[in-house]
């Protein structure tokens, strides 16, 4: 089992990192805007490993990571229209 | 067992990564969002393998469906505008990545070993929680205030993007099918929505897994448009965006008045309590969610 | 007996899963694409849940599955109607178009 823990937080890890790397490369900002989303889906990742590692499931974890959820799509909703509005006052 | 469990861990793990590099590397922005849909939906299943359905069910709805269709809105939105291609590979960005991955995980592996949570405190306040699923009581009762004030957030960004005035949806002609497909759903999907919000208090569910599905429900509706915009302009609607928070703050004003302080609520009414303002939270995000993907909708005039 | 029946029927929703993806990476066009999917789709996941179900100790747990591949079923089709419709039309467009 430690092995299989070892394996998701790593890769929690990797997910954060390739986030940000998007976050670096990519100019559009719907590309960015998913990067981001990436960015937390790796951190959530690690969170819930986290909550894995007694017998017992950690329900403090999990319960931070639904709130995270919701507000990570307002968040993303809320940007998508800035973004959108930006372009249109450029046109 | 434990090989066969390792590789399907593997598998998982390595999808998920090469989707996500994927999404970053790929050329067209459309393919992108298709490919973030897929990552949300393999993360859905890495969640269940877990062993937090909860999550499962959250992601699944909210992580794949709502931030798909507001991704694709958005694009449909920019779409005549030619998008800015990412043609240059920064080697900066690669090299400083790969370096920072091999810290990162050398720092994160040590974790799996030390457990240190906070799993007893829990279990021992479960009997005067007033629910028997744990990840609710953290979420309505013993971190109650986390879940307040996400409720804000959500109405935050609906507020926000109310400032923005922008255009609402532009929403084909649907065909008849998918029409008539929406109509059997719709009421499927309030079914399901109860189901999940019932059983929250004794096992994976819950106000935020009911009311995003009650938000894809609307959101059907409204593209086949068997339901009309959604707009500030009616009293109801205003009212079932706020009441969520509304009543949460209530409780929390009375428990701080009457009780032992702030959002500490006495054992023999927390049961009826949860449920209640479960029940108006759903409704909450339900409406503040569909409304965040569908718009608002001008008075015709 | 009814453990390796259900094994056998697991393997050959896997296999049809499997099957239904080569279709769809090596198909030349929209609409065959589509027919491979749906073909996975359907049979696939109705095979895995007839395996699933031969396991299951209680009734409910057999119909809750049977109702999620209904559900799956009706919106695939729905779906792919969707894909191929749109697809009928760009082709129209463009050939239209190139007049």
């Amino acid at each position: 089992m430690t092995l299989s823990l070892q394996l998701f937080l790593a890769s929690g890890g990797i997910l954060w990192l390739t986030g940000l790397y998007g976050l670096w490369r990519n100019s559009d900002p719907i590309r960015r805007i998913i990067s981001l989303n990436i960015m937390g889906s790796g951190v959530f990742l690690v969170m819930v490993t986290l909550a894995r590692r007694e017998t017992s499931t950690d329900p403090v974890l999990h319960a931070l990571v639904v709130t995270g959820l919701v507000v990570a799509v307002s968040a993303t909703a809320f940007a998508l229209r800035l973004a959108v509005a930006s372009q249109q006052e450029k046109r | 067992m434990a090989a066969s469990e390792l590789i399907l861990d593997l598998i998982l793990c390595l999808v998920l990564l090469s989707l996500a590099v994927a999404v970053v590397e790929v050329k067209r922005l459309y393919d992108s969002i298709i490919l973030f849909i897929a990552f949300g939906l393999i993360l859905s299943i890495t969640w269940a393998r877990l062993g937090a359905p909860d999550l499962a069910l959250a992601e699944a709805a909210i992580g794949a469906g709502i931030t798909g269709v507001l991704l694709m809105a958005a694009y449909a939105n920019l779409a005549p505008k030619k998008h800015l291609q990412n043609s240059h590979r920064s080697w900066l960005a690669v090299g400083f990545s790969l370096a920072a991955m091999v810290w990162l995980v050398l720092s994160l592996i040590p974790l799996a070993d030390s457990p240190e949570s906070l799993v007893a405190v829990a279990e021992q306040a479960m009997a005067d929680s007033g629910v028997t699923h744990p990840v609710t009581a953290v979420l309505l009762n013993f971190r109650a205030w986390d879940t307040l004030l996400e409720l804000v957030v959500l109405l935050l960004a609906l507020l926000g993007m109310q400032q923005l005035r922008l255009p609402s949806l532009k929403i084909a002609y649907p065909w008849p099918l998918l029409n008539a497909w929406g109509r059997y759903l719709a009421p499927l999907t309030i079914v399901i929505g109860g189901y999940l919000l019932w059983r929250g208090s004794s096992g994976p569910g819950g106000a935020f897994q009911s009311g995003a599905l009650l938000a894809a429900g609307l959101i059907v509706l409204r593209l086949n448009h068997v339901i009309p915009g959604l707009s500030w302009q009616h009293a109801w609607l205003r009212c079932s965006v706020l009441c969520g928070a509304g009543f949460f703050l209530i409780i929390a004003c009375l428990t701080a008045w009457l009780g032992q302080g702030w959002l500490d609520y006495p054992a023999s009414y927390s049961a009826s309590l949860i449920f209640i303002i479960e029940f108006l939270a759903t409704i909450s995000i339900a409406v503040t969610l569909a409304w965040l993907v569908t718009g608002q909708q001008e008075a015709a005039s | 007996m009814i453990e390796a029946l259900s094994i056998l029927l697991l393997w050959l929703g896997g296999a049809f899963f499997v099957i239904g993806t080569v279709g769809l990476l090596r198909f030349p066009d929209v609409y065959s694409r589509l027919h491979a999917l749906t073909k996975a789709d359907t049979l696939g996941l109705g095979l895995v849940i007839l395996g699933l179900s031969l396991r299951a100790d209680q009734l409910f747990t057999v119909l809750l599955m049977l109702f999620i591949w209904l559900l799956v079923m009706a919106s695939s089709a729905t779906a792919c109607q969707l894909l191929a419709r749109y697809q009928l039309q760009s082709d129209k467009d463009s050939s239209d178009g190139g007049k």
